[in-house]
């Protein structure tokens, strides 16, 4: 019996963990960059998307979508204002673009949490289900809205497998994180590359900060937490490593669900950051890495 | 660059003292700390308050900038070390009433051991990894302080008995002797062999271990050496303060202010990070009446000085200066 609410509460957040480090971890492989800006890009799309559905009235369907709009104008505002920069100042050494990159994210991060706390307060917002009412599984109670969650994070990863693994521009990306010399003697050019998958990241990171509003609810203050979270689990997988971070995202869901439920709610984070630390110690490339 | 022309490592000790006698950058940095010195007798002591606390800072952000200015780590959790040695102390002190310097002897201690225990492994990973697992120290000693509520006072805060002053004149001199000794000191390192070798194996750490250079041994002791300044400036903040909680002395965003005013005032200068700190805590008390918008600006300006002057405000003085 709660074996089996475990299962399925574990199994909806788990999903909504995989689908934001999805495009965090595509974002490092194709690209080389570690975006601490992350969990700000989340936030902004679930309280743009949580205030056009419940302040304006248009639902949470249409609040979903401006959301999502909202989550992919950020990212592009963080690559042209604060990334592509970086990565073409000429007074910055080649080898410590890295780390300004993950320096000027955060900064980023910071303005657009601090943005949306002026905007609209810290009070944590949740959006309207989208699909109301419970069924019972099994003699477990499970919300609708948890199932429909699940199902929609499920679709995102898999139209993600589609485009990248069976269209030109997907085998397009793939090859960048491979080898982007190469892929530019064919006759590529990178930096549509990186608008590509800036794209994808930007509706993967509004749409998990979305789904997460009306999950779980959310407020500005969450961003560097969520950011943490992201970072850890794609670590845990292998930075770069899609299906990684998708395994991942389900040892770090249901270890947090275990622990809330077995031990205690206020420890819920403890045991996978420990599994972190040991991991990145014992077997630094991650769980599927391939550096 | 500074550091490039202090490079003649345990060479002729009388041609390098007249040397360093002879360099403006010396006396500019002693009339420097006269005025500061001076600073009591013609500042509010509210200034003089927002000050002492800025001078803490600047030990931070150095301790800070020898690891990523130099040894090219990005250490995402210089809290970690800071939260040691305050808690360290403050813990000491309330439970067994131990005098101050002991605490502080005892709170430095603490965040050495704990720095090197975090650093002896962490460092064997590379750029992010490294950054995350500082990262995640930070968020295990806040949850640790929250979960032993009983002995740390949890997410409140808890008070030491003892505090170094009750005069801010007083207080504001202790912050600065420790800031101008802290500053000495790791200012001479960066500048000797050690500053060096750290900066190769900053830059290339392939290239410096081909030269012989123990990359590994180096980069240990500057976190070493970092944890001990973070540490003490901890422990001392602490006794300045009067409490020891998570807001002050270990939350992300404090982390978050000490690279910001390291990167303002300029990696790899060590003395930039002081004069990035000053200002982020004036800039702060001036920007004050704009509420949350402070820290925005805040980030703000610190991102453009990333974007445009990668050096930072001392870095880019000195550039300019050699151009001259």
């Amino acid at each position: 019996m709660r074996a089996l609410q475990i299962l399925i509460d574990g199994f909806a957040i788990s999903a909504l963990y995989g689908l934001g480090a999805t495009g965090f971890t595509l974002l490092f492989g194709v690209s080389g960059v570690l975006n601490l800006s992350h969990g700000g890009i989340m936030v902004t799309a679930a309280l743009i998307g949580w205030f056009a559905g419940a302040g304006h009235g248009l639902g949470p369907y249409a609040g979903t979508v401006i959301g999502v709009l909202a989550g992919l104008l950020i990212a592009y505002a963080t690559y042209f204002a604060v990334v592509r920069p970086i990565q073409r100042s000429p007074a910055i050494a080649h080898e410590e673009k890295e780390i300004f990159i993950l320096t000027g994210t955060l900064l980023w991060g910071i303005m657009i949490q601090v943005g949306m706390v002026w905007l609209f307060t810290d009070n944590p917002v949740t959006m309207r289900a989208l699909l109301p009412g419970v069924v019972t599984v099994l003699g477990v109670r499970v919300t609708n809205n948890e199932i429909m969650i699940a199902v929609i994070s499920w679709v995102a990863i898999g139209l993600l497998w589609v485009l990248v693994n069976r269209t030109r521009a997907g085998k397009a990306l793939l090859a960048a994180a491979i080898n982007p010399r190469g892929l530019t003697l064919l006759g590529f050019e990178l930096s549509n590359i990186y608008l590509l998958v800036w794209t994808i990241y930007g509706i993967l990171a509004g749409l998990a900060g979305v789904l997460l509003a009306s999950f779980l609810g959310v407020s500005p203050l969450n961003a560097g937490q969520l950011t943490a979270s992201a970072f850890s689990v794609v670590v845990l997988g292998g930075l770069g490593s899609v299906a990684g971070s998708l395994v991942a995202a389900y040892v770090v869901g249901y270890l947090e669900t275990i622990t809330a439920y077995l031990i205690a709610p206020t420890l819920r984070p403890i045991p996978a950051l420990l599994l972190l630390v040991l991991v990145v110690y014992v077997r630094p490339q991650g769980l599927l890495g391939r550096r | 660059m500074f550091a490039r022309r202090g490079c003649s490592a345990g060479g002729d000790w009388g041609l390098e003292v007249t040397r360093i006698l002879r360099s403006r950058g010396l006396w500019v940095a002693v009339i420097l700390l006269l005025i500061a010195a001076s600073a009591p007798w013609w500042l509010s002591a509210y200034i003089l308050g927002v000050l002492t606390t800025a001078y803490y800072f600047g030990v931070f952000a150095m301790a800070w900038d020898l690891l990523f200015g130099f040894a090219g780590e990005v250490n995402f959790g210089p809290t970690f070390l800071i939260g040691l040695g305050a808690y360290g102390a403050a813990i000491l002190n309330s439970q067994t009433g131990a005098p101050i310097p002991l605490c502080l002897a005892f709170g430095t201690a603490v965040a050495l051991v704990g720095g090197l225990l975090l650093a002896v492994p962490a460092l064997r990973l590379r750029g992010p990894y490294f950054g995350l697992v500082t990262l995640v120290a930070v968020l295990l000693l806040q949850n640790a302080v929250v979960i032993f509520a009983g002995v740390t006072g949890g997410e409140i805060g808890m008070t030491v008995p003892d505090v170094l002053s009750i005069d801010s004149d007083v207080n504001y001199w202790y912050a600065l002797g420790f800031l101008a000794i802290s500053a000495i000191l790791l200012f001479g390192l960066a500048r000797s062999s050690v500053g060096l070798i750290l900066q190769a194996s900053g830059q290339d750490a392939i290239e410096a271990a081909a030269l012989g250079f123990n990359v590994t041994k180096h980069k240990l002791a500057a976190f070493g050496i970092s944890a001990v300044f973070s540490g003490l400036a901890g422990a001392m903040l602490v006794f300045y303060l009067g409490t020891a909680s998570v807001d002050t002395v270990v939350d992300l965003s404090i982390a978050v202010q000490i690279i910001i005013a390291a990167v303002l005032g300029g990696r790899r200068t060590i003395l930039g990070a002081v004069l990035g700190s000053i200002c982020l805590l004036l800039a702060t008390e001036v920007l004050r009446p704009l509420g949350q918008l402070n820290s925005f600006i805040v980030s703000a300006v610190a991102l453009a000085v990333i974007l445009f002057f990668p050096e930072g405000l001392l870095g880019y003085a000195l550039h300019r200066g050699e151009h001259d």
